[in-house]
């Protein structure tokens, strides 16, 4: 026995050369694994056994399909699937259609400049918020239709009609189209500082084509594929939302994220069985779409290089353009109405129909809830710092650590980093919240602050990863020949250089914590209230005054992060002019 | 201080190819070296590998001395060897007088004695009065000269240039040629210029080395 393991160890010891040299990337690799890796491959499997059946805790001992059956009889089942599946399509390829033709017809006149400013207030809206604004704006008694009432309508009380939560799930898709067409546009604009776009602009009109075909079909497609992992968070996210399809979508019967959701949320613990099944349905979903989208990108590349290369100048594109481009506008300005009407019915004390505007204003709404505001205002703020800051670490230890080892790894965008992001969160939530009770976390600060990890640190490590490695290398060998040492060469010259954008990623996973709602109420078990668990709450039913104050909170905290990321690197290096001007 | 820069049968390759072939080089204190070659030709691998820099997917074998100091083996801080890249690469977030003070050797303890190193260095590179400055607002030749004299506070053992003129007009770009010849040859370093200039190469008048395209 002794022999047969110090033989044992000795193979080992002898394997040791041929292994690679441990080295720092190695070192946070294997935390980010156990950090992300666990908890996701857990969630997965516990959510899988479930939908089969096994769940001892409840009774369930053994495989059965017993709860797909259970999913299949339930009497919305198919609408429900076909809700899902048509309004994540739609939002995904609108949001891509609808950005594109912005950026075709605004590039060029506003370079980014503007563009951050705008879409700030956009970006970091937690998507509830903005689920709720637009509900304000779209609901029978909401702004839209005050604005042409009684001259146009006729109507002197609010219409019976379903503006909001129709039939057919088009205020989700406006929702989603609200939040996706700024992520888009921004991804777009970061992508577009990596081509010549004047150059070959000029090249293509000196060839006889208009700008806007010379966008469609040189630009859009070099612009494309180094977006496509951003495209495919999108598909991803539309097709699984629950937040935003709580407050905007049909609900009855609502979506299966909102079935599994509603199921998995129901006192009767029978009913986990069929959300795990809802859920799990939801995963291939999800992966089915990513699958068909993949043969669509290779269609419709196929069916582009045709008519690219028939040479047609194509009289014009640009109504079409212009057209697309005319709705992104009335989306984005949907978007920041929606923000605005937060913050006029949080201070609105008399607001009979159809008036335009409040017959009374007064702060009493605030002073009123600065009791309840403070708890969830409070957890809010620590969790999005705490995962925030830990998230900005370990992703300058990952880059570091790259360019320590020289591995430039071309291939980043597909990282496994970037899973959690791409998969719905309901399919794992609840097999992450039955790990942190099997470690007795459940319902701990520590578990939701790790559930938000799980999703701040790929968006964090997403923001940074580009400007990282955009980094002129010969910086660090300037400061080694100098005679500074690798730690001293980051914190002294790498860091600052990359302040504008470190911020940036600071404000990004600020704003995706507050967002969060899901992970917040599977992995704090209801008990760990935050601006975003709290506003969703009251979003149904309650009193639209005190449901603003808490959006319009919610929407304030990320904003004012990210205007804080713009404007205090334009502080710092007020003075030097190769920093200040960049974004 | 003084002593030459030795590169003793050095060979790199990338898969099959070889770059450098067995190389014997010995750069006396003082005197110019020139690695002549068109783009692609492998100087400015070369330079990377004895300035330490040498990407991963490069192979390299052979000897780097200074003097009797092996320095193969030592990470590009610990070297002691100073390069000039074909940019000037002041840190763009500080001042001039930082960005000196960032190169300046420790062994200048003390507030005031750094900063009549620095003081005494902008005038020697005809910038007085320019500590405070942001570098985004010299003028290309002004920015060669602050890099220069930021990489000899550090206080080298050898230096490296890897084109440094290619980015200046003929004029400047003679002007900072005499400059940083001068200022190296007056610290007897040995030089190693890499060029595909041949008047930047007699300029140098020391023993020219050609490495043949691919």
């Amino acid at each position: 026995m002794d022999a047969a393991i110090r033989q044992i160890g000795f193979r080992i010891r002898s394997l040791i050369p041929f292994l690679p040299k441990p080295n720092l990337r190695h070192a946070v690799g294997l935390v980010l694994l156990c950090v992300l890796g666990i908890p996701i491959a857990a969630g997965l499997i516990f959510t899988l056994l479930p939908a089969f059946g096994y769940l001892p805790s409840i009774g369930g001992h053994t495989l059965s399909l017993e709860p797909w059956r259970e999913l299949f009889s339930y009497p919305g089942f198919a609408t429900s699937l076909r809700i899902t599946v048509t309004t994540g399509l739609a939002a995904t390829v609108l949001a891509l259609i609808l950005s594109f033709s912005f950026c075709a017809v605004v590039h060029g006149r506003m370079r980014d400049r503007g563009a951050d400013g705008l879409l700030a207030p956009l970006l970091a809206a937690p998507h509830a918020a903005m689920a709720i604004g637009l509900a304000f704006l779209m609901a029978p008694s909401g702004w839209l239709i005050r604005l042409v009432s009684p001259w146009l309508t006729g109507y002197t009380v609010p219409p019976d009609i379903a503006t909001v939560q129709d039939p057919w799930g088009a205020a989700l898709v406006t929702g989603l189209l609200i939040k996706e067409l700024p992520f888009l546009l921004i991804v777009i604009l970061a992508a577009l500082n990596q081509i010549p776009v004047d150059q070959q602009m000029r090249a293509g009109r000196a060839l006889g084509y208009g700008q806007g075909i010379v966008w469609i079909k040189i630009i859009a497609p070099q612009v494309y594929a180094q977006i496509r992992l951003p495209v495919y968070v999108v598909l991803a996210y539309s097709l699984s939302v629950v937040d935003m399809a709580l407050i905007l979508a049909p609900s009855n019967p609502p979506p299966l994220s909102v079935v599994a959701f509603k199921w998995f949320m129901a006192p009767d613990v029978t009913r986990t069985l069929p959300a795990a099944a809802a859920a799990t349905l939801q995963l291939f979903v999800v992966a089915g779409a990513i699958g068909i989208w993949r043969l669509g990108e290779r269609g419709v590349a196929g069916l582009g290089l045709w008519w690219t290369t028939r040479g047609g100048r194509g009289v014009s594109g640009e109504p079409g353009l212009k057209l697309a481009a005319a709705l992104g506008t009335i989306i984005l300005s949907l978007g920041l109405g929606s923000l605005i009407a937060l913050a006029v019915w949080s201070l609105a004390w008399r607001w009979p129909f159809p008036d335009i505007l409040p017959s009374t204003w007064s702060l009493d709404i605030w002073s009123r809830q600065a009791h309840a505001l403070v708890w969830p205002l409070g957890n809010t703020v620590v969790l999005a710092a705490v995962t925030t800051g830990v998230a900005l670490l370990l992703a300058i230890a990952w880059l570091e650590a790259g360019d320590r080892t020289g591995r430039r790894d071309r291939a980043i965008p597909w990282h496994p980093v970037y899973i959690p992001i791409l998969l719905p969160q309901i399919a794992f939530l609840f097999g992450t919240q039955v790990l942190t009770l099997k470690l007795q976390l459940d319902g701990s600060f520590l578990a939701v602050a790790w559930a938000h990890f799980l999703f701040v640190f790929p968006y964090v490590l997403l923001a940074l990863a580009d400007p990282w490695k955009a980094l002129d290398p010969r910086y660090a060998r300037s400061a080694a020949a100098l005679g500074a040492s690798p730690t001293r060469t980051l914190i002294r010259i790498k860091l600052p250089i990359l302040l504008q954008p470190i911020a940036i990623a600071l404000a990004i996973g600020f704003a995706v914590s507050v967002a969060q709602y899901l992970p917040t109420l599977f992995a704090g078990g209801g008990r760990v209230a935050t601006l975003t668990t709290e506003a969703v709450a009251m979003a149904s039913g309650g009193d639209r005054r005190v449901v603003g104050v808490f959006a319009f909170m919610q929407t304030l905290l990320p904003l004012a992060v990210y205007l804080a990321a713009l404007v205090i690197p334009r502080i710092v290096f007020a003075n030097r002019q190769a920093l200040a001007g960049r974004t | 201080m003084s002593n030459a820069l030795t590169l003793r049968s050095v060979t790199i390759s990338i898969g099959d190819r070889r770059l450098v072939s067995d190389l014997d080089l010995v750069v006396e204190p003082g005197t110019v070296a020139t690695i002549m070659g068109p783009s692609g030709s492998g100087k400015s691998t070369l330079i990377s590998f004895i300035g330490g820099h040498l990407e991963p997917r490069f192979h390299a074998t052979g000897k780097i001395l200074i003097g009797n100091d092996d320095v193969t083996e030592l990470p590009p801080e610990r070297r002691g060897i100073g390069v000039l890249f074909q940019d000037d690469l002041l840190f763009p977030h500080l001042s001039v007088g930082a960005n000196l003070a960032f190169g300046l050797a420790g062994s200048t303890a003390g507030r005031e004695s750094r900063r009549a190193r620095i003081t005494e260095a902008l005038e020697e590179a005809d910038l007085s009065g320019f500590a405070d400055r942001d570098p985004a607002t010299l003028s290309g030749g002004q920015r060669a000269r602050v890099a220069l004299m930021r990489t000899l506070l550090a206080g080298p053992r050898a230096l490296l240039l890897d084109e440094p003129f290619s980015k200046l007009d003929s004029d400047l770009r003679r002007d900072f040629r005499r400059f940083v010849f001068g200022r190296a040859i007056a610290k007897r370093l040995p030089i190693l210029l890499a060029t595909h200039d041949f008047t930047d190469a007699k300029a140098a008048l020391g023993p020219i080395l050609r490495l043949a395209p691919l």
